[in-house]
């Protein structure tokens, strides 16, 4: 399958993320058809389109945008999650980099739909050169009338803040978000009740990603049947790809769902030279390891999930033969237990727990018995947490015992470091060598 | 309960109920139940840490996970209703609960110090007891547990032990949900959360101790407590909190016969899980300075130790010859069955009908209205104020005053659909926290404020409301009766929350005037504290001087000699220099009981007038100065000596045993009928249960109300002169809070609030000194200047200073405002 620019379609032009750069290429020509449409056939095309949240869970849009109860007399909210922190994940910043304005857009579309006359993007607060350009594009949009009040002369009225957050992996989870965007400290709230019956300050809410979002105006410019023609049944459309790791050139990939993790790498020009692969992961390091005997796999949420992993954020992570998985596994824990939020107790204590034992196999101190203390953690973590987040931390160490039992066994005796250089596995490497 | 349809288990499911199974046992409960909770019904206990009944389900300990069919992961039962025809299994038939609360157990105590042996909680710990069934043997943690710096205090009286706590938040959402003072949550994340205050802001809620109380490990303790006692080798007596007229119950644990702590009884009509700090922690009293044996004045005028027979032999020969002339003054703690004994001692002994136990500021109008709306009244309850659509609060601080009618209060602010609205001087922290609607009123303009608003007076007609009127209404004359007036026409039920637990119990055993049953003879009504003072003070003043008008007619100067030298055919050879006739005494007697006179007003010409009084009789546990000023003093129990029962504000009657088995002290009952018999007099039962029984037997008389007093609409103040607002702010000076430096450490601090009209006119900054002057002195404090109507100052009753005893006034009184200190 071909590459199939759509969001990403004019990134190499200069002013890609001016207003003009984006109308020049048919940009905010999607927002008076949609204002045309009314909101209910908006909510229907993007219904009949199938896209899915492209944040990592794959939900139906069109369905999370339906549940919004409509006539309640409340105010509703449109929360676009650009949190995006999930290590390996690097999509929404360039998106949000190289053109914003495909994003705006898609948030005044949904907005209207649902009728939120207020939309907040919530940016990670470590980017402030995207928070920057952000806010420039939302400034010109403004200026331009496609946000404010009585937008484009159709009495719909929209307000849009750009909110940077603090730097918590935390709140990337959508209610934890949402109690960061309240000022609170952002923690993973108890549902039901769902965002959007209750969400932002207990109003009906919807909360997507910024790819999502990003999709919306090309969908209502290009019709249900252009979108459906990317991508299988079940995962329709095209996917903004951003493969990372051992590569000869990593970067983002727009491709239709189910092109073939092989081809893929092919376009990323294969593992970097003298190397091969050994293990990737389809969406960020919250998604269980694969190996080089599933590279024909189509990238799609459901093909992923059968063959015991997932699609996630569709960020697939290359590693080659000089990567210690011990070491990988290990640094990811690393991460999530520096970003567990502490509220609930498997993912508090059972990532301290899984990161104490794994510091002991990556430097040679391990004992074998551990590996099955290893396992029952992880099992007394996985689907007994608050939220995802235990759950994603929960993964990466059975998945890498599946396939690479050795190193950790190994890791009784030899630390990963005399195994596999960390050097080897830097992109500086050949220079050293 | 409509009966509907049996379901297929043939279960009969009323109304509104959903059928399920828990652990294959089939039953019902009604919709939106909890399947922790519906599993307690069924007698399954299933493990929880962060799950209160009282507070909001979170579902972060994770130690409640169970099956539920058909759902793919382990579910927290603490968070999630039983529906219709689930089936859940619990650890005790579900390998994968078990396993998942297994697991839960094992992180928990992954960082946990093992101190049980040196940690106040062990012995009573749910950590404790749930990893005897559910953790295991031996840790498989090999790393270093995290640690912190501990303990840490969050005020001066709750200290932290964050190594022990396993962030299951019930102390942050108790003190968020239920006292509204969130000045304690989880900061930090991961491992290292941990409980924190903000800098500067101390945990100095009113409520704090309950988080002590309901935290499931010992991460919580109190500086009262801690290091005291191992749980086991205490003794736990369910009593009742002898502080307000809340009416708590309460666990109070002893050992070595001193009292260990105090903990809230769970008492879901009344004080539902929770107390307030002061009846927690506010208990040394008890032991401290106790008067210890009875005392005689002898002939050098020093109070000296009597025996009780000596002692018991002076006051009846006292008593006996004073009936007719005495008068009954008590305190507002006395218990229900004590009242009553001198109640009846009062009118059958000693034959007087002067009796009074508002040892506080008080009014004769007051007096006619508790007569006649609160006596024997069904008033509103707590469960009223749960559901009441608006409650008005008059001349009554909740939180300070009645803290526990402020938490229900609280709840149905934020759980239900209550409006509080309160004619006030001030929006004060209670309010603030109840979302009340203030209308703004100094002492004396209440009515105003209250007519003034027709949203109020529309709100008072709402079928259920309810207006809460507090004793400082006594020293607004006129405001009884009008309020009485208001709740007639408008149909919204009254009740009267005074503040001290013994007075309602005082009201209803007849202790005021024109009170008697008709079976103790015919009385004309007598007088209360204030007449009594008058009748001393008026005895007191320098009698006319014996000159005959002629001579000062005729000659100014020779009058004024004869005065100077009397003739000796007019002197006695006995006392030469006594007049020849000396008057009456006021009284005979004053039998006294369990009363500080600083408490009243004039109470320094009380004590005066004990030198007019042939025989006052003190009973008391403490020495004060109207002990120190009597003749005959009997030491009496204090709550833990004696059984007996207070009435709280809702007349509910809270009895409680005697904690102190062995104690020997007599209860004032015991006293006077050792009195009585002494005297050869038939009084009454000396045991509370006799003397309930014989209580419930007296029809007391049917009281009409008095006609309203005409009262000064308007008081003029001169330049620098404002109107008095005050009351007792919770934790302050009161002599039943001696002795705990901790719970003092967590007060309000003094301070004077001015309105920014007044605060405008006298050059007056929040934090400059001003200086409040009474009738007889003053006192200087920081202003802070308050949303206030003009012409009013407020400042607590007796933090620091007791307004009554140092400046010589009340709410309502008018007082001189300057800025900077009393020359």
């Amino acid at each position: 399958m071909p590459l199939t620019p759509v969001i990403t379609a004019h990134w190499d032009e200069p002013d890609s993320f001016t207003l003009e750069g984006y109308r020049r290429h048919g940009g905010y020509s999607a927002l008076p058809r949609a204002l045309e449409m009314g909101p209910d056939a908006v909510i229907a095309t993007v219904k009949d389109s199938g896209l899915r949240g492209r944040g990592g869970a794959g939900f139906p849009t069109g369905l999370k945008w339906s549940f919004v109860p409509q006539n309640d007399g409340k105010p509703h909210y449109l929360v676009v999650n650009a949190d995006e922190s999930e290590p390996g994940a690097c999509k929404d910043i360039p998106m949000m980099l190289a053109n914003p304005h495909a994003l705006i857009e898609g948030i005044v579309i949904a907005s209207y739909a649902f009728r939120a006359d207020h939309a907040f993007v919530y940016i990670r607060g470590e980017v402030p050169h995207v928070l920057r350009r952000v806010n420039a594009a939302v400034r010109e949009a403004r200026d331009a009338g496609y946000l404010g009040d009585d937008i484009l002369g159709s009495g719909f009225n929209l307000n849009l803040v750009i909110h940077a957050g603090a730097g918590a992996y935390i709140c990337g989870e959508e209610t934890a978000l949402l109690d960061s965007l309240e000022g609170r400290r952002g923690q993973p709230r108890l549902k039901p009740p769902f965002p959007a019956v209750a969400g932002l300050y207990a109003c009906p809410t919807v909360v997507n990603n910024v790819e999502t979002i990003s999709n919306v105006p090309y969908i209502i410019n290009n019709g249900v049947d252009w979108f459906r023609s990317f991508g299988t049944e079940k995962s329709p459309g095209f996917k903004v790809f951003a493969v990372s790791g051992h590569v000869q050139r990593p970067g983002i990939y727009e491709a239709p769902l189910g092109t073939p993790m092989a081809e893929l790498l092919e376009y990323a020009g294969g593992i970097r030279e003298g190397h091969e692969l050994k293990f990737w992961l389809p969406g960020g390091s919250s998604v269980p390891m694969l190996t080089k005997d599933h590279l024909d796999l189509p990238l799609t949420y459901e093909a992923i999930a059968e063959a015991g992993s997932m699609l996630g954020t569709g960020t697939p992570m290359v590693f080659d033969e000089t990567t210690s998985v011990v070491r990988a596994v290990t640094g990811w824990l690393d991460f999530y237990k520096h970003e567990s939020c502490g509220k609930c107790t498997p993912c508090r204590e059972g990532n301290w727990f899984i990161h104490d034992i794994l510091h002991r196999f990556d430097t040679g101190t391990g004992r074998s018995e551990q590996l099955k203390v290893l396992d029952d953690v992880c099992g007394q973590i996985l689907g007994r947490s608050f939220c995802a987040l235990g759950d994603a931390a929960a993964t990466p160490f059975p998945a890498a015992m599946k396939y690479f039992a050795d190193e950790f066994e190994a890791g009784t005796t030899t630390a990963s470091s005399a195994t596999f250089d960390p050097a080897a596995s830097t992109v500086f490497s050949e220079v050293r060598a | 309960m409509t009966v509907t349809e049996p379901n297929s288990g043939g279960l009969t499911v009323p109304e509104g109920h959903v059928a399920f199974s828990i652990d294959g046992v089939s039953t019902t409960a009604e919709k939106g139940t909890l399947i922790i909770r519906a599993a307690e019904q069924l007698g399954i206990e299933i493990p929880r840490f962060c799950d209160h009944p009282l507070l909001d389900p979170v579902a972060n300990c994770r130690m409640c996970l169970i099956e539920i069919e058909g759902q793919p992961k382990p579910q927290p039962a603490c968070a999630i209703p039983v529906g219709d025809n689930m089936v859940v299994r619990t650890q005790r038939t579900s390998k994968v609960a078990a396993d998942a609360q297994k697991g839960t157990m094992e992180f928990l105590l992954l960082n946990h110090p093992l101190d049980c042996p040196i940690c106040d909680k062990g012995g009573e710990c749910p950590l404790q007891n749930q990893a005897m069934t559910a953790g295991r043997p031996e840790s498989r943690f090999e790393g270093p547990k995290r640690t912190f710096p501990k303990p840490i205090n969050v005020s001066a009286q709750i200290l932290l032990d964050r190594e022990r706590c396993v962030s299951c938040a019930r102390c942050t959402r108790f003190a968020g949900e239920i006292a509204g003072d969130a000045f304690i949550d989880l900061l930090e994340r991961g491992a290292q959360q941990q409980v924190g205050i903000s800098e500067d802001t101390p945990f100095d809620s009113y409520f704090s101790g309950n988080t002590v109380q309901i935290c499931p490990v010992g991460a919580l303790t109190d500086a009262r407590y801690r290091f005291r006692a191992r749980p086991f080798d205490l003794v736990s007596v369910p009593t009742v909190c002898e502080h307000c007229a809340s009416g708590c119950s309460l666990r109070t644990d002893v050992r070595r016969g001193e009292v260990q702590r105090r903990l809230a009884g769970d008492d879901p009509q009344v004080n539902e899980e929770w107390n307030c700090d002061k009846g927690r922690f506010a208990f040394p009293y008890l032991s401290e300075d106790r008067i210890t044996h009875p005392m005689l004045r002898d002939e050098d005028g020093a109070l000296r130790v009597a025996s009780w027979p000596e002692a018991l032999g002076a006051a009846a020969d006292a008593l006996a010859a004073a009936q007719g002339s005495a008068a009954v003054l008590v305190g507002g703690r006395l218990t229900s069955e004590d009242a009553y004994a001198y109640s009846k001692f009062a009118r059958t002994v000693l034959q007087t009908d002067d009796v009074d136990f508002r040892a506080r500021p008080s009014s004769d109008e007051e007096a006619a209205f508790l007569a006649s709306s609160v006596a024997r009244s069904e008033g509103p309850t707590y469960a009223d104020l749960e559901v009441a659509p608006v409650v008005v609060l008059v001349a009554f601080e909740p939180e300070d005053e009645s803290p526990i009618v402020f938490l229900r209060l609280r709840k149905a602010v934020t759980k239900g659909r209550t409006r509080v609205f309160a004619v006030a001087p001030w929006a004060s922290p209670g309010l603030s926290k109840l979302t009340a609607t203030v209308l703004a009123a100094g002492p004396g303009q209440e009515m105003e404020a209250m007519t003034g608003s027709d949203e109020l007076m529309a709100a008072l007609g709402e079928p259920g409301a309810v207006l809460i009127v507090g004793e400082r209404a006594a020293t607004v004359p006129g405001l009884f009766s009008d309020l009485v007036a208001t709740a007639d026409r408008t149909g919204a039920r009254m009740a009267w929350v005074p503040r001290r637990a013994g007075e309602r119990g005082a009201l209803e055993a007849g202790l005021l005037p024109g009170m008697a049953p008709a079976t103790w003879g015919d009385f004309e009504p007598g007088v209360g504290f204030a007449g009594v003072i008058d009748r001393l003070v008026t005895a007191g003043e320098p009698a006319e001087l014996p000159v005959p008008v002629a001579q000062e007619d005729s000659e100014a100067d020779a009058g004024a000699e004869q005065t100077t030298e009397r003739p000796p055919a007019v002197t006695s050879d006995l006392a030469p220099t006594e007049p020849e006739e000396e008057p009456p005494p006021p009284y005979q007697t004053l039998l006294l009981a369990g009363f500080d006179p600083a408490d009243v007003p004039d109470g320094a010409a009380l004590v005066a007038g004990f030198d007019l009084v042939p025989c006052v009789v003190a009973l008391a546990t403490h020495h004060n100065a109207a002990t120190r000023a009597a003749d005959i003093v009997f030491p009496v129990a204090a709550v833990t000596e004696k059984a007996g029962s207070f009435l709280n504000w809702e007349g509910r009657r809270r009895s409680f045993p005697q904690v102190f088995r062995e104690s020997l002290i007599l209860a004032d009952a015991a006293v006077l009928a050792a009195i009585a018999d002494e005297m050869l007099v038939d009084f009454a039962p000396s045991d509370p249960a006799g003397l309930r029984a014989e209580m419930a037997d007296q029809a007391a008389p049917a009281v009409e109300a008095a006609p309203r007093p005409e009262a000064p609409r308007h008081v003029h103040l001169e330049a620098g002169e404002a109107v008095l607002a005050t009351w007792h702010q919770l934790v302050d000076d009161g002599s039943m809070q001696a002795g705990e430096p901790y719970l003092a450490a967590t007060s309000r601090p003094a301070v004077v609030r001015v309105g920014p009209a007044n605060a405008a006119d006298l050059g007056i900054a929040d934090g400059d000194e001003v200086t409040i002057t009474g009738t007889i002195g003053s006192v200087t404090l920081p202003a802070l200047v308050t949303d206030m109507p003009a012409g009013v100052v407020w400042l607590p009753a007796n933090s620091g200073t007791n307004l009554l005893a140092a400046l010589g006034v009340s709410g309502g009184d008018t007082v001189r405002v300057s800025v900077g200190r009393a020359s």
